[in-house]
This record gives structure tokens, C-alpha cells and sequence, in this order.
């Protein structure tokens, strides 16, 4: 078992899938525990993976290989390093709770979660793939199932949101495509392995191409295959003017999806820019993410931060909020120093546990209310008392409250990025108030105030969704005091990353 | 210093609180249901009392030590360890923390017990106990602790149950909008204090000296000298960001805005946290890294004039409020203001020996006033108050008591510390007999001001309504024990830091380990003496002034706010606008920015993915016209022109034998001429 750990971790919700579509509809408690079982084993694996992975080994670990499609060279290849462990695990925990958050699904239920538990494997594989052609698969595999949940089980505008969505990323994967192809046909035998694009990585022409505007910007084959990867890697993020799928994909998903989006789908972006960009085409890397990549997280910063500030609607807040805290991620990564770059994943995994609480608790209130009117409630401290409690981790977490997870990846990422661009810093710190003011306004209208007697009978937060939260409560503690416990993982494999960048930068 | 004493009970002076706070925050909703408030009272208590036994523990193991070697340390475990970034959670007691948490424990601890009669109403009880328990802990996290990033856990902490217990009674939104006030006020603080540790982070790094332990940063300390950016000197810039976190933390200018606010609060977080302990840590932060600002002159210019700055403006508004806990709010601020004087002079010893006794009679007259508001069933307005000294006699006594040593009357303790402060500000290489004037200034309007205050509240004639007045009573023993407490406090506490010339401060050398000889000024004695009597006199027609007005009422107040048309007393009273002016620019400036933010999401990136989507749909309905139109215009006329064709020919095909002979002839005919005229 212990050989095939990672294939057993992303194809398990696969089989789990196609029992589901097995059992008869109408059985709606037995789908959902089924798909419980299905993604426990995951969870399990993740626990044993994080026991059994040697922090201290920069390379990959866990390492899977077999040929697939010999003829074009493709390998099914999965292995995890310290770029990847921590999404893998968040991948794992985020699908389990999911599913205990989509208990209140009673549409079509059977198909919702055939749906899911594909996603569950398209999200694991292209977290695990090494080879180029299988995270490509992995990557449209997950785009499907997605386009559906939205588009069948999400709000009143969720047609909308879900094409948005789909085209977008569609937009983004033909870029990838084209990238991955120019890659294979430049490599020497052409090979979709990314450990074998990586070691001929000098090989990859960086004068520039003879024709315009490539010729006028300098820019070689490279920066255009760095380009064209980092805009599909960018919409996922995702970077600002790429971003405004999300705020809609977000509001109409159903919450579960809203956590999966935020918390994993998200960290999809800037993953890819790390596992391939970086490594690949370093050259490209130091020339344009230097200076560009931390200039345009520090926008994300402030912009999203300021458009939170100004939103009406609960879940819309949180969306700009992930926009905003993403900004944090491309500045951490763009500085090329220890602390930005383990900062900047550790924000990954951060993120992804406080979002993904954070949606969780816009689903309870919206289960109850029937709507995210920020000024629509009032007083809900004095009538969910344990609710509010919860709710006050998660935003104070969110807010980068020392003492809990978000601080540290924050202060990592902005004590990091220092080094390289300090007004950059200065000016990305400022999110910080901004994000207090959006917040403490937040709290203010919802929980805070006289009570709102329409709504003085709801009733508290019930023992399944504290279920959902109270893990990634845990660990946002846990993180804040403990850091170590996720850092140790990175640190070899982000340090050797940025080993191979460093000597580029001008 | 290099080889400090390894201990293991440090962290429990830190973490027992912690423990006390997640009872209550965790099951004292329950078990306050079930058991009743008494047991809430001791969880939250006990914990105090055992820290401040261990406190003790501390500063006898510390007078145990030689002088120079009295430092304490325990290592928990090692935090953050990326790269260069090596972080502890440590603590550490030297002299200086020693005198904090001794501050903290104590004085907190009293505030504590005092809690238990004054919240007893109260319905969260337990919620109000939770938060005071992990405020005393995360203010005890940030005197103990050994590294600039510890350090700054604590500083958001304790700013974090502040906005908590601001907003305690949160179902009113005054409360909680004074909660968030406070909150994003210190968080503009902690983005100047976030890039100061970052400035000396790199700028160590660079030297070879990554370190935010405040020890290390301390030994490579020289090494930021002479280093620059943009142009300013890099200590320089450090200490002025981490100054603005100070002045968040510690309301001066331009951020004390939020302090008077915070008023909002249960009195008792009033005493604690908004006098006695929280509203230190800038002072503390200052006096701890003290070998920090001595390489930065200007900054240490700075600090001196803001907070004495901070000292007058604050004075001139607490002379015209009327609410019992403003103007001592304003006061606070005052003499915080006094504080960083003493610490921009470079005397730090004194800035830290007016924060103690400050402890003492601000919480002293915190307290009282929570008393007076217990037994005036809530009411705040001095002006409904008078002859208070009738009914409360303990908390008249030991209201009088802290007045006199707020106001700097001889033998109390706030005569010795704020007349040290003031004679450093004259005779230290960093004062002027300008800042010692204004100093002095502000020691008369304090006098006035709490003299205004004490007359209005105790003597005179009730003014109150008959139902207040049949219910007015001496708080219960629980109350009024930690005032005699702190009453006592107010004057003793003084004697242990004499003036040089009354036979030297044990105090100051208590400190010296921390902040060194060097600091200390020994003017002429007679100079010393004669400024000493100067202040006192200024203080006496502070005193004079208010007796004159508030209590004899041969002068009357209206004839002094009607001085200048009334402007000084309009703008005194209305806080020189200041509030309004920052709602205007800054929360009005950002909300704008927001809304054009989001205007510009909806209305001009969304329109282009929208436009985008619309243009390429229009493109293919072209497309879709073009097709039809053109495209399938030409199939469907290529197939007509063929069917056409096909019509004609079909007229050929006649089934006539004959006529088919014939062309075939014709065509045989056409044949031979063609192949005799071309081919041959």
C-alpha cells in the first residue's frame, strides 16, 4: 500500500465516484456517507504522508512511475516534494470536511457528489503529476466537474458564473497547452517528464525572437513560454485583471464549492508557477517575475482589499478577501529570499484553512437566513454566542492576528519581500490595516449591535458544522504557535528552488 | 549577560493567565449556568495570584544575583526557523521586565479581585474574566518577552482584548464602533512597528547579525550605525517606525484619538488596560531598546516633543469635559506624554519609574471612578454629581489620595517620579529649559484639571436626581480593598526612587544593569531644589485656581470658557475637531477609495470580460450572417446554377434515336476539322 500511497490518494474519491453512481438515487444518506468513506482514506494517507515525508530532502519524494503512452514518451509520474506536500494535505483534509458541508445538498444528490469526488481526484492529481501531459489531464479533469457545480447547484446567477468561470480557465489551459507543447518539441528526446524539462532548462533559448513585439521587449523563447504559462497559472490565482471570475464563481457556488475554490483551486496558480515556471524557465523567471510578479501582488493586496471593503454581500467580502491575501503569496514568491518564498507557501496552506473557514461560516448564516446582506443582520453575538466565537478566529486569523497561522506566512512573506522591495513592502503592509477595517466593519454589522428581531430565534451553530470547523480552527491555533509543523516540510525543496533562480537575477 | 541563568518557571508567570482564560473562554458559559459567578471570580483570580508570587519569585532570584548578572531566562522552543530568521519563544527577566510584570501581576491582579464586585451584574461574566485573563497575559507575553517578534505578539494581543472589552457590551454601537476605533488606530501603530523589526532585521542580516532577540540586537547594535536608506540613517528610521507603533499603542500624537473612546469599556479595562498597563508597552518598547534610540538622536528629539506635545494638548482637553472617565482618559494620555519626555531625554530610568507610579494612582482614580459610577447606578456626568464624600467615604479618601499624586504634591508618588522626569528634561544632554517650561506648564494644568474634577464630584451639593440620590452607597469590601491598595501604592511606591539630592533613588539603581550609569545627570543640587519648588508652585496654582472656581465658586467657570468669545473653550471642549477632521480624511478618504475600487471591478475590468464575452458572441452572429448570407449564399447558388444547368441539359436528353445520331455526327464532323487544322 505504502508503495502507491499518492495513486491511492488521488484515485480513491475516483472509485468512490463511480459507487456512488451505482447506489440508487434516492438514497440520499448513503451517498453522502459513502462519499464520506471514500475521502477518509485520503485524509488517512495525508496523515501517514506527513509522518513518513524526510523534511530534511530537498528533491521528490514518494515517487511513482510508469509508462503510459510510450509512443509520445507520456509517463503516468506522481511524486510530492515540500512545494507540493502542504497542498496535497490541504487537498485531503478540505475534501473530507466538504463533503460533511455539503450535507444540506438535497438536489440531484447523487450526481452532486459523483461530481465532487471527481474533482476531489482532478484536484489531487495535478497536485502530485510530474509529468506534463498527466498535469494537464489532472488540470481539465478538474475544470469539468467544477463547471457543473456551480452551474447546477449554485445561486440564482450561477449560469453565468459557471460559464465565466469555465471560459476563463478554458482561456488559460489553451495558453498552458500551447506552453507544454513548445516545451515537449524543444526537449531533447521529447519528453513530457518535468524532472527531465527541468535538468535541460539552460537549453531553452532566452535571446530574443526575431519578431514583434518580442523583438522590441528582448524577449526569447522563455519569456514567451513563461508568459504563456504564468497568464494560465495567473487566472487561477487569481492576479488582478484575471480575477473577476472569482467573486462571482464564488458568490453562486454552493459553500462547499466556495471552499474548494478558494482554499485549493486557487493555490492551483501560484503551485504552477512554482512546480514549473520557476525550475523550468529560470531565466525568464528572474528576468520577469523580478520586480513584475511582487509589484502585481502588492496591487492584489491593496485593490482587493479595498474592493472587500466596499461589497454588500457576506460571501462577496470573503471572495475579495481571498484576492487580497493571494496578493501576499505572488509577493512572497517574487522576493527570492528564504523567508518570502516559505512564506509564501505557507500562506498557501494558511489560506486555504482560514478561507476555507471563513466560507463555512458565510454557509451557516446563509442556511439559516436565507441571505448575505452584510446590513441585513445585527446582534447575532447575542443569539449564536459559539458561532460568533468560531467566526471570531477565522477573521481575526484572516486579519493576521499574531499568535494564529495567518501572521506568521504574513510577516514571512513581508519580512522576506523587505530585503528585495522595500516600498513594495511598505505599501503591502498597509494591507494589513485596510484588511482589519474591512473586517472589523464586517463583524461589526453582522455580530455585533442590537439584535435584529427578525432574526432572534436562529438557531446555533449545530455539531456537523462544527464538525467542518473546528479542524481548521485547530490548526490555525496550532500554526500561529507551532509554525514548524508545516515550515520544516518546505524549506529543503523551496530553498533549492530558490538556489536555481538566484544566481539569474540581475 | 553572557551566560544567562536558565530557569523554568518563567513561562508560567506568562502562561498561567493564558490556562485562566481558556477555562472561562472555553466552559464558562457553563459552568457560570451551572455553579454560579463565584467560581468564574477565582478561576480568574487565582491564576493572577500565582503569577504574581512567581513575580516575586523572580525579582528575589534577580536581588539574589550580582547586579550586573541579574538576567533570567527560559527557553520554551525555537518558533520560527527560516534561514537567517531564527525566532524563540523565550522569556526573559531582567530588571526592567521584572518592574513590569511586578506592575502587570499586581496591580492587574488587584483590578482582578476588584472586577468581581463591579462586573457581578454582569450576565458574560465569564466572557469579561476570559478576556481580562488573556489580556494579563498577552501584556505579560510583551514585557517578557526575549525577541522583537514575541515581543510584538503580545503588542496585538493585548490590543486585540482591548477592542474586546472596548466593545464588551457589544449590543450597543457606540461600544463596539469605539472597539473598532481602537483597533485599526493601533493597527496603523503596528504597520510603522511590523517595518521597523523588518529594518533591523535585514539591516543586522546584512552585517552578518540576523537577530530580533533584543540581547543580540543589543551586542551587534554598532553595526547599524552608518547605514543608510533612502537617504535616512538606519537607526534613525527604525526607531521613528517603531515610534509610530508606540504611539498607537500608547495614544500620543497623532494617534491618541482612540483612547478616549475606549472609555466605552467596563471602568475596571479602563484601570487595567487603558491606564495602567497596556497604554505603557510604547514606553516600555522605548526603554527596552533604549541602546537602539541612543544611536538616534533626532528620533529621541522626536519622542521628547511629541510626548510632551501629547502632555499640554491632552491637558488643555481634559479641562472642559464633564464625563467622570474623559477626563481621566485625557489625562492618561497627559501624563503618557510625560513618560515619553523622560524617555526622548534619554532618562529612561525616570519615563519607567513614572509609569509605575502612574500604575498605581491612575488605576487608583480609575477605579474610584468606577466606584462613583457603581453607586451612582451608571451615571458619568460630573455635573449630575457632588457631595460624593458623604456617601463613599473610601472612595473619597483614596479618590483624594491618587489627586494629590497625579497633581505632584510633595511625598506622593507622583511628585517624585514626575519631577524626575521634568529635571531631566532640563539638566540631561538631551533637554532644554524649554521643554522642562512647557513641562511644568503641564504639571499646573493637571492640577487643575484634577482638582476641577475632585470638587465637582465630592463636594458641593448633590445634583443628581432623588431616585440616584436615595440609592447612593459605598461600594461592597471587594471594591474598595484594592482602592485602599492602590491608595497606598499612590504614595509609597514613590520612596523608592528619591531625588539625588534626598539620598538617590533605589530605583534608578535597581535599572542600572538595564540602561547603564551613564544616563544619569547630577546637577548642582540647588538648581534641582529650586525646580523642584517651581513646579510644585505651579501645580499649587493649578490646585489654587480650581479651589477658586470649583469649590469657594467666587470665580465662576463661565467667566473662563467665555474667554476670547468662548473659542478656547469651544475647541478645548470639542477635542480641537480632531475626531471629526480624521473621520473626515481618513475613514471618509478610504471608504471613497474603496467605492472606486469596486466601481472600477464592476464597472470597467468585469465590463471588458463581459465586453469581451459580448464582442466574440457578436462575432460569430456575424459569422453566423455571414454564413448564412454569404457562404451558404454560394453553396446554395452553385447548387441552384447546377441544378439549372442540369434543367438544361436534361432538354438534350430527348430519347430521339435521331437526334442523337446527328450530334453525334456533328460532333464526329467538329472532331476531324479540329484534328486536321491543329494537329497536323
Amino acid at each position: 500500500m505504502t508503495d502507491h500511497v499518492l495513486t491511492y490518494m488521488t484515485f480513491f474519491p475516483l472509485a468512490g465516484m463511480l459507487v456512488v453512481l451505482l447506489l440508487p438515487g434516492d438514497r440520499h444518506d448513503l451517498i453522502r456517507w459513502t462519499s464520506a468513506l471514500f475521502t477518509l482514506p485520503p485524509l488517512l494517507l495525508a496523515v501517514w504522508l506527513y509522518a513518513n515525508f524526510d523534511p530534511a530532502k530537498p528533491g521528490l519524494q514518494f515517487i511513482e512511475k510508469a509508462p503510459w503512452i510510450p509512443a509520445y514518451n507520456i509517463e503516468y509520474f506522481v511524486a510530492v516534494d515540500g512545494i507540493s506536500i502542504s497542498m496535497v494535505l490541504l487537498t485531503a483534509l478540505l475534501c473530507f470536511l466538504c463533503i460533511f458541508a455539503s450535507w444540506g445538498i438535497d438536489k440531484a444528490v447523487k450526481g452532486y457528489y459523483a461530481l465532487f469526488l471527481l474533482l476531489d481526484t482532478g484536484m489531487m492529481g495535478v497536485f502530485v503529476a510530474l509529468d506534463f501531459f498527466l498535469f494537464y489531464i489532472f488540470w481539465e479533469l478538474m475544470l469539468l466537474p467544477m463547471y457543473f457545480l456551480i452551474g447546477i447547484w449554485g445561486g440564482p446567477r450561477r449560469e453565468y458564473a459557471a460559464i465565466k468561470f469555465f471560459l476563463y480557465t478554458l482561456f488559460g489551459s489553451v495558453l498552458m497547452l500551447l506552453a507544454i507543447l513548445a516545451l515537449y518539441f524543444s526537449s531533447e528526446p521529447n519528453t513530457f517528464d518535468m524532472t527531465r524539462l527541468i535538468a535541460q532548462s539552460h537549453k531553452y533559448g532566452t535571446a530574443a525572437l526575431p519578431i514583434w513585439p518580442f523583438d522590441r521587449l528582448g524577449w526569447g523563447f522563455q519569456h514567451v513560454v513563461w508568459m504563456a504559462l504564468f497568464i494560465g497559472f495567473a487566472i487561477k490565482i487569481p492576479a488582478f485583471p484575471f480575477h473577476t471570475w472569482l467573486p462571482d464563481a464564488h458568490v453562486e457556488a454552493p459553500t462547499a464549492i466556495s471552499v474548494i475554490l478558494a482554499g485549493i483551486l486557487l493555490k492551483m496558480g501560484t503551485y504552477g508557477i512554482l512546480r514549473i515556471n520557476y525550475p523550468m524557465l529560470p531565466v525568464a523567471t528572474a528576468e520577469l517575475a523580478y520586480y513584475f510578479l511582487a509589484a502585481l501582488g502588492t496591487w492584489n493586496i491593496i485593490y482587493g482589499a479595498l474592493c472587500a471593503m466596499a461589497q454588500r454581500d457576506f460571501k462577496k467580502l470573503v471572495a475579495y478577501s481571498s484576492v487580497s491575501h493571494m496578493g501576499y503569496v505572488m509577493l512572497g514568491m517574487a522576493s527570492f529570499t528564504s523567508q518570502g518564498i516559505n512564506g509564501a507557501v505557507l500562506q498557501m496552506f494558511n489560506h486555504g484553512t482560514i478561507t476555507g473557514m471563513m466560507f463555512l461560516l458565510v454557509g451557516v448564516i446563509y442556511d439559516r437566513a436565507h441571505h448575505r446582506e452584510l446590513d441585513g443582520f445585527g446582534g447575532l453575538a447575542g443569539i449564536m454566542p459559539l458561532y460568533t466565537g468560531v467566526s471570531a478566529l477565522a477573521f481575526f486569523a484572516s486579519m493576521g492576528l499574531p499568535g494564529l497561522s495567518g501572521f506568521i506566512s504574513e510577516v514571512l512573506v513581508l519580512l522576506g519581500a523587505w530585503q528585495k522591495y522595500p516600498i513594495l513592502t511598505v505599501l503591502g503592509a498597509s494591507g494589513v490595516v485596510l484588511t482589519a477595517g474591512y473586517f472589523l466593519w464586517m463583524i461589526q454589522r453582522v455580530y455585533l449591535g442590537p439584535v435584529n428581531e427578525k432574526y432572534k430565534t436562529l438557531a446555533e451553530i449545530n455539531g456537523r458544522e462544527l464538525f467542518t470547523l473546528v479542524p481548521l480552527g485547530i490548526l490555525v491555533i496550532l500554526l500561529g504557535v507551532y509554525p514548524a509543523a508545516v515550515l520544516d516540510l518546505l524549506r529543503a525543496s523551496l530553498d533549492e528552488l530558490n538556489r536555481t533562480i538566484i544566481p539569474h537575477l540581475s | 549577560m553572557e551566560h544567562p541563568i536558565q530557569t523554568d518557571y518563567l513561562r508560567w508567570i506568562v502562561l498561567l493567565p493564558l490556562l485562566g482564560a481558556a477555562a472561562n473562554g472555553l466552559l464558562g458559559a457553563p459552568l457560570q449556568k451551572k455553579l454560579g459567578k463565584g467560581l468564574i471570580g477565582v478561576l480568574a483570580c487565582t491564576p493572577l495570584v500565582i503569577s504574581f508570587m512567581l513575580s516575586l519569585k523572580a525579582l528575589f532570584d534577580l536581588l539574589a544575583l550580582e547586579p550586573e548578572r541579574r538576567f533570567l531566562i527560559d527557553r520554551v522552543y525555537s518558533w520560527l526557523s527560516v534561514a537567517s530568521l531564527q525566532v524563540d519563544v523565550a522569556f526573559w527577566i531582567d530588571p526592567l521586565s521584572a518592574v513590569m510584570i511586578l506592575v502587570v501581576t499586581g496591580i492587574g491582579g488587584l483590578i482582578h479581585i476588584y472586577s468581581i464586585g463591579y462586573m457581578h451584574e454582569d450576565r458574560s461574566y465569564w466572557r469579561y474574566f476570559a478576556f481580562l485573563n488573556l489580556f494579563t497575559f498577552a501584556m505579560l507575553l510583551l514585557v517578557t518577552a526575549d525577541n522583537l517578534l514575541l515581543l510584538f505578539i503580545g503588542w496585538e494581543g493585548v490590543g486585540l482584548c482591548s477592542y474586546a472589552l472596548i466593545g464588551f457590551w457589544h449590543h450597543d454601537h457606540v461600544n463596539t464602533r469605539a472597539g473598532n476605533k481602537a483597533f485599526i488606530v493601533n493597527r496603523v501603530g503596528d504597520f510603522g512597528f511590523i517595518l521597523g523589526i523588518f529594518l533591523i532585521f535585514w539591516t543586522l542580516e546584512q552585517q552578518g547579525h540576523g537577530t530580533l532577540t533584543f540581547r543580540e540586537i543589543e551586542k551587534f547594535v554598532s553595526a547599524l550605525e552608518g547605514q543608510e536608506l533612502w537617504g535616512v540613517g538606519v537607526a534613525t528610521l527604525a526607531t521613528l517606525l517603531l515610534f509610530v507603533g508606540a504611539t498607537g499603542k500608547s495614544a500620543q500624537i497623532p494617534l491618541y484619538v482612540w483612547l478616549p473612546d475606549a472609555m466605552q469599556g467596563p471602568t475596571p479595562v479602563s484601570a487595567l488596560i487603558h491606564a495602567a498597563t497596556m497604554v505603557t508597552a510604547g514606553v516600555y518598547m522605548i526603554a527596552r531598546l533604549h541602546f537602539l534610540f541612543a544611536l538616534a538622536p533626532f528620533t529621541l528629539a522626536v519622542v521628547a516633543s511629541v510626548g510632551l506635545l501629547t502632555a499640554l494638548f491632552a491637558a488643555t482637553i481634559a479641562l472642559t469635559q464633564n464625563d467622570i472617565k474623559r477626563v481621566l482618559a485625557y489625562s492618561t494620555i497627559s501624563q503618557l506624554g510625560y513618560m515619553f519626555l523622560g524617555a526622548g531625554v534619554a532618562a529612561y530610568g525616570a519615563a519607567v519609574f513614572h509609569l509605575m507610579t502612574h500604575a498605581f494612582f491612575k488605576a487608583c482614580l480609575f477605579l474610584g471612578s468606577g466606584s462613583i459610577i457603581h453607586g451612582m447606578g451608571g451615571e458619568q456626568d460630573m455635573r449630575k454629581m457632588g457631595g460624593l464624600r458623604r456617601h463613599m467615604p473610601y472612595t473619597f479618601w483614596t479618590f483624594a489620595i491618587a489627586v494629590l499624586a497625579i497633581a505632584g504634591t510633595p511625598l506622593t508618588a507622583g511628585f517624585f517620579s514626575k519631577d524626575e522626569i521634568l529635571w531631566q528634561a532640563f539638566a540631561s544632554d538631551h533637554g532644554s529649559p524649554l521643554l522642562w517650561v512647557l513641562g511644568v506648564a503641564g504639571a499646573g494644568l493637571t492640577a487643575f484639571y484634577m482638582f476641577r474634577q475632585f470638587f465637582l464630584v465630592f463636594f458641593g451639593e448633590c445634583r443628581a436626581d432623588h431616585h440616584t440620590q436615595a440609592h447612593l452607597h459605598e461600594s461592597p469590601k471587594v471594591m474598595t480593598l484594592p482602592l485602599v491598595l492602590l491608595a497606598t501604592g499612590s504614595v509609597v511606591a514613590g520612596w523608592i526612587g528619591l531625588p539625588a539630592i534626598f539620598g538617590g533613588s533605589l530605583f534608578t539603581a535597581w535599572l542600572e544593569p538595564v540602561f547603564g550609569a551613564h544616563h544619569e545627570v547630577h546637577g548642582s543640587a540647588g538648581v534641582e531644589i529650586l525646580l523642584m519648588v517651581i513646579s510644585v508652585s505651579a501645580a499649587a496654582l493649578g490646585f489654587y485656581i480650581a479651589y477658586l472656581v470649583y469649590f469657594r465658586a467666587t470665580v465662576s467657570a463661565e467667566r473662563f470658557s467665555s474667554l476670547a468669545g468662548g473659542l478656547f473653550y469651544r475647541l478645548s471642549y470639542n477635542k480641537y475637531y480632531i475626531d471629526e477632521l480624521y473621520q473626515f480624511v481618513f475613514v471618509g478618504g478610504t471608504l471613497l477609495l474603496a467605492r472606486i475600487g469596486a466601481w472600477f471591478d464592476q464597472y470597467i475590468i468585469d465590463f471588458l470580460v463581459d465586453g469581451s464575452a459580448k464582442f466574440t458572441a457578436f462575432v460569430s452572429w456575424l459569422n453566423g450572417l455571414f454564413d448564412d448570407y454569404v457562404v451558404d449564399k454560394i453553396v446554395n447558388k452553385v447548387a441552384d446554377s447546377t441544378f439549372a444547368a442540369g434543367d438544361k441539359f436534361r432538354r438534350i436528353q430527348t430519347g430521339n434515336i435521331n437526334s442523337y445520331l446527328y450530334v453525334i455526327l456533328g460532333a464526329v464532323v467538329i472532331a476531324m476539322i479540329v484534328k486536321l487544322r491543329y494537329w497536323s
